[in-house]
This record gives structure tokens, C-alpha cells and sequence, in this order.
């Protein structure tokens, strides 16, 4: 196998709180590599946001503590990187697309000043310097990029005057300002009715496609996983139980969770659900 | 257009509202006990004297009678005579407004511009030494009374320091009449006169700081609040995971969604000042309007007691109206949803 792009061996991470603290990864080990999609699947509490927090940086401490492992990004341990080097992949080299439209944007700031700010200081850590006017250019490009039909509108718009697919969008937009290689993406869409999910996916996929980014997908829905990786990890309870590649797992699980996950997955073409007697027809 | 209209149905509101007010301050004020005519002649008066004076505040007309005269009064914009000061009620006011004015302006001030940075220190590092020390001085500054805090300033900067004067707005000395705004500072500014503002402002330094505490407390407690509610919000996480630096999150992305409560506040405080500081007015001898009202309501001179508190009832008014433009500003979801509304 290749030099992954994102590699994470033996993780493990504690919580801490009122004297009591938690494992909550277990020896993690996971692979992103470049220009594939890999999912990671679990259910609430079962670890995948943690790391995912751990990747980004983003785990406070207290009360989380990184016990041991490695996490590599381009074979450099992200964990041993200085925090100043650590900041800089940020939004730059690897980015998060948001779960929730309705709360990852401020509120009180118009999505061109947002993007703006976040391009700015993108920029200043990776030494480029750009003009406000260039920037904004940028900004509009990156919103014309996932299919707004009115950048300069949206730009110049508050979060509140835009429907919650269109605010997924932004924060689409957002991972993309400044070209990562990297995208994580943390149930985007769940927040929004099932139609409107699938126009996301749907555009997060061919976003990842036509530039190929490496996407790592975190969601509990494994519909989702269905439509968008190749790869699947599956987590239960802070470890990783089963993986293989995505038509493996679907057509062949090995593991009872995985199955009660398959099981778990809404049909809309009626019928009963995997296992059950009327779904032999 | 959508902010004029807004105006518009503000101001008529606060019309009827200052309307409601003035009925039921001039009834209260009749209902007190004790004759105004017989407080101003004093004890020695015969009781001819009394009622002809009653006869000429035209206190002998039915009550109804004695507030539609008062209106027409009030409608040119005249508020009748003091008994007190037997000098009309508006040039009173208009001695004595400036003074409290600028008194409470650099109090709200101060309090403003030390509650919001201590707000956000204690935000930044809560639970650990400094907000600690914030949530300790606010709870200290918010329930130390006025007066208390005003002698012992006066105490340790007049009497044992002696670096700042502990009486009046300027030395007698000093030659200069606030005959622009009323407010010293300003109206030296406009003057060029530098060396009466920084008189005025030592002057002002002690009763400001007495009347602010209590403000600035709460604002540093708000703000401290408002931001550790707004710290945990999905939108902060995110501009950390993109790499947003520390200072530009506090003070930008943190610092305005938490702004309208430690905003409204200000204004509810700025308000209830104009009438609260007559405690430290006293202790201070400034020569404040709300020093004045309280000698008014102490001698039932009915219309000095109407004229503050009417002139009161416009300052809230005024100071809420600007307040809400203030928060449709910071905050454009007040504004969208207004448009909508």
C-alpha cells in the first residue's frame, strides 16, 4: 500500500473530569490516502468525533488527553509538530466541512466577511499576502465553485437570510478557500431534510472528484457511506471493529455491529428490513 | 425607510407611555401628605397667606381641572414655577440637567469601557485566578453601596491624599461658564480652554468612579456570561478549526454575539441613573438634577417634582431608543427579523 496521506496509528485518548477520567479511543488506527474517499462509521459516542477532533487539532486539554499514538499527515507526526507548524495545516492543508448550518456560522457577520477573515489569516500563516479585493474575489469564486447562483448576494448576505442547504454550502465553500488536500467532513448535511442532504452529498462528492481531494467522511449513517466512499471504518465504543472496502462491507459484513448498522439504514423503497422474514421476496 | 418607520412607531409609543407617566406622577404627587403652600410659607404663615397661595396654584381646582392646566403648560413647553427656588421650573432644569448629565455620561462611560474588557478577561480564563478576581471585584463593585463608596473616596483622595478635589464641578476661581452644552468638558473643548477639561475631569474622577461601580460590575458580569454561552458555540469552534488566531476570535468573532446583553444593561443603567445619582450628588455636592428632585419631593413643590421626573421620563425614552438602534446595528438578526415583523 502507498504512503497514506493521513495515517493514524494506535491512538488512544483519555477524558479527564472531576477526578475520573475515561478512555475513549482505544488504538485507533486508521488511512486516508491521497485522493480516496474513506468513511468513518459509528454511532453516537462511539468515537468518531473524537477523532476527528484529534486530527484537526482540536481536542482541549483538559479534559482530553492524547495518551499515545501517532497521527501522520504526509508522513509528519502532527502530535510532535510545534504548535505554531501544527496551526498551519489548518484550513490550508486539510479543512473541515461543518455538520450543523444552522450554528457553525457567526451570526453577526456577513458570509463574505467570514470567508474573508478566514482567508486572510490563512494566507498570513502560509506567508502569501493578498489584497482585500483579491480576496473577496476569491471568496466569490469558491462561492460560485458549490453552485450558488448568486455569489455576490450570498456574500454580501447574513447567515439568518439563507435556507439551511444553502448555509451547508458556505461551509463547503469555507473547507475549500484556500485548496486543501485534505477535506473532513462531519455529517454534513444532517441537519437538513433528506433531499436537500442528498444535493450535498451529492456536490460534495463531485467537489472531491473534480479537484481530487482526499475526503474522510464522518457519519453514522451508513446510506451516506453508500453514496460517497470507498473506504469504510467502522467504530464502536472507541474502537475501530471492522473495515474493508465499502462494496466488501455492504455485500459481506463481518462484524454483528456492522450488520445492526446495515439494518439501521432507512429504505425508501418499502418492504421490511434486512433480515426479517418479509424481506426475502 | 424600514428604520424611520421603526422610529416613528418608537416614538409615538414612548409618547403615550410619557403621557401615562405624567398621570400618574401628578397624582401621586397630590396624593402625598402634607400642603405645599403651607412647606413653601413655612410654619409662621397665617392661614390667610396659605390658602391665598393655594388659591394661586390654583390648588383649590378639582384635580382634573389642575392637570389639563398643567398640560397646556407643558405644551408650550412651559413647566410652571418652583416654590422652592421661586424661579421657573425650566431654568432649574436646565442648570441643573447638564451637571447630572455629564456626571452620569462619564460614569456609564467608564463603567462601559473597564466592564467589557474585564468581561472578556474573566470569559478567557474562567474557572482559573483572573476570573476569580473579575467575578470577585464585580460582586464587590455591584453591592457596595453608593454613598459608602463615595465618602471613603472622598476620604482617601480628598483628605488624606489630597490629589483630587472632593466638592463641585470647578473652582470658584476659575472663571468659566458651561454656556454652550452645559457639559464643562465639552463646552471647554469647544473653547480650547484644555486646562479647564482637565480641571473638570478631576472634578468629575470621584463621583464618577463612586456611581460607576455598581454599573461596572454588572457589565463585567454580563459580558463575562453572555461570552462563556457564546465560547461553546459551533461557530467559534469552527473559525478554531480554521485557524482564526486567538485575538480576532475573542474580540470579533466572540465579543459582538455577546454584545447586546451587556448593551442593554448599559442603557436600563444609563436611564436609572439620571434619578439614582442624587446620593452621590449630595455627597459630592454637584450641582446635579437629581440632588434637585429630591429637595423638590421633600417640599411638595409639585412642579419641580413633575418637571424631573417628565425630563427623566424623555431621558429613558431617548436613551432606550438609541440602545435599540445601537443593538439592530451589532446584531442584524434583530434587524431581519424586525423587517419581517
Amino acid at each position: 500500500m502507498s504512503e497514506s496521506l493521513l495515517s493514524i496509528r494506535g491512538l488512544n485518548v483519555q477524558f479527564s473530569a472531576y477526578g475520573r477520567s475515561q478512555q475513549v479511543l482505544h488504538d485507533v488506527s486508521l488511512d486516508v490516502p491521497a485522493h480516496s474517499q474513506v468513511a468513518l462509521v459509528g454511532e453516537s459516542g462511539s468515537g468518531k468525533t473524537v477523532t476527528m477532533k484529534a486530527i484537526m487539532g482540536l481536542l482541549r486539554d483538559p479534559p482530553a488527553r492524547i495518551l499515545s499514538g501517532e497521527i501522520r499527515y504526509e508522513g509528519r507526526d502532527l502530535l510532535k509538530l510545534p504548535p505554531r507548524e501544527r496551526k498551519k495545516l489548518n484550513g490550508t492543508e486539510m479543512s473541515m466541512v461543518f455538520q450543523d448550518p444552522m450554528s457553525s456560522l457567526n451570526p453577526v457577520f456577513t458570509i463574505a466577511d467570514q470567508l474573508g477573515t478566514i482567508l486572510k489569516y490563512a494566507d498570513r500563516r502560509l506567508g502569501r499576502s493578498r489584497s482585500g479585493r483579491e480576496r473577496m474575489a476569491r471568496v466569490l469564486e469558491v462561492l460560485a465553485q458549490v453552485r450558488m447562483r448568486d455569489p455576490e448576494r450570498v456574500a454580501a448576505s447574513y447567515p439568518v437570510m439563507l435556507s439551511g442547504g444553502m448555509r451547508q454550502r458556505v461551509l463547503i465553500a469555507m473547507a475549500l478557500l484556500s485548496e486543501p488536500k485534505l477535506l473532513i467532513a462531519d455529517e454534513p448535511g444532517t441537519a437538513l431534510d433528506v433531499t436537500t442532504q442528498a444535493q450535498i452529498l451529492k456536490l460534495l462528492k463531485d467537489l472531491v472528484a473534480d479537484r481530487g481531494l482526499a475526503l474522510l467522511m464522518i457519519t453514522h449513517n451508513l446510506g451516506v457511506v453508500r453514496e460517497t466512499s470507498d473506504y469504510v471504518y467502522v467504530m464502536n465504543k472507541g474502537v475501530v471493529v471492522e473495515h474493508a472496502p465499502a462494496a466488501e462491507l455492504f455485500s459481506a459484513p463481518r462484524e454483528d455491529y456492522t450488520r445492526s448498522l446495515i439494518a439501521a439504514v432507512p429504505r425508501l423503497t418499502g418492504g421490511m428490513r434486512f433480515g426479517s422474514a418479509g424481506a426475502r421476496v | 425607510m424600514e428604520f424611520t418607520l421603526f422610529l416613528i412607531r418608537r416614538i409615538l409609543w414612548s409618547l403615550l407611555v410619557l403621557f401615562g407617566l405624567s398621570i400618574v406622577i401628578f397624582v401621586i404627587a397630590r396624593a402625598m401628605p402634607g400642603d405645599p403652600a403651607r412647606l413653601a410659607l413655612g410654619p409662621r404663615a397665617s392661614a390667610e397667606q396659605v390658602t391665598q397661595l393655594r388659591e394661586e396654584l390654583g390648588l383649590n381646582k378639582p384635580l382634573v381641572q389642575q392637570y389639563v392646566l398643567y398640560m397646556e403648560g407643558l405644551a408650550e413647553g412651559d413647566l410652571g414655577k418652583s416654590l422652592l427656588t421661586r424661579r421657573p421650573v425650566n431654568d432649574d432644569i436646565r442648570e441643573t440637567f447638564p451637571a447630572t448629565f455629564e456626571l452620569v455620561l462619564s460614569t456609564i462611560t467608564i463603567a462601559f469601557f473597564l466592564g467589557v474588557p474585564l468581561g472578556v478577561l474573566a470569559s478567557r480564563f474562567k474557572d482559573r485566578w483572573p476570573d476569580n478576581a473579575v467575578r470577585f471585584v464585580s460582586i464587590l463593585a455591584a453591592v457596595t453601596p453608593s454613598f459608602f463608596l463615595a465618602l471613603l473616596l472622598q476620604i482617601l483622595a480628598g483628605y488624606v491624599l489630597h490629589i483630587l478635589p472632593t466638592t463641585g464641578r470647578l473652582p470658584h476661581n476659575i472663571g468659566f461658564v458651561a454656556d454652550m452644552t452645559g457639559l464643562v468638558t465639552v463646552d471647554a473643548l469647544l473653547r480650547g480652554r484644555f486646562d479647564v477639561f482637565l480641571e473638570a475631569w478631576r472634578y468629575l474622577l470621584l463621583p464618577s468612579i463612586a456611581l460607576m461601580a455598581a454599573t461596572m460590575g454588572q457589565i463585567a458580569r454580563i459580558t463575562r456570561s453572555s461570552m462563556i454561552d457564546v465560547s461553546s458555540q459551533d461557530y467559534i469552534e469552527a473559525s478554531r478549526a480554521f485557524g482564526v488566531p486567538e485575538p480576532v476570535r475573542l474580540f470579533k468573532y466572540m465579543l459582538r454575539p455577546s454584545f447586546v446583553p451587556p448593551l442593554t444593561i448599559m442603557g436600563l443603567e444609563f436611564a436609572s441613573l439620571i434619578g439614582n445619582a442624587f446620593v452621590v450628588e449630595l455627597v459630592f455636592a454637584w450641582p446635579g438634577m437629581a440632588a434637585y428632585g429630591v429637595r423638590t419631593i421633600l417640599q411638595k413643590d409639585l412642579n419641580a417634582v413633575m418637571g424631573v421626573v417628565i425630563v427623566s421620563g424623555v431621558f429613558f425614552v431617548v436613551v432606550n431608543l438609541v440602545i435599540d438602534a445601537l443593538v439592530g446595528f451589532v446584531d442584524p438578526r434583530v434587524r431581519i427579523r424586525g423587517r419581517r415583523a
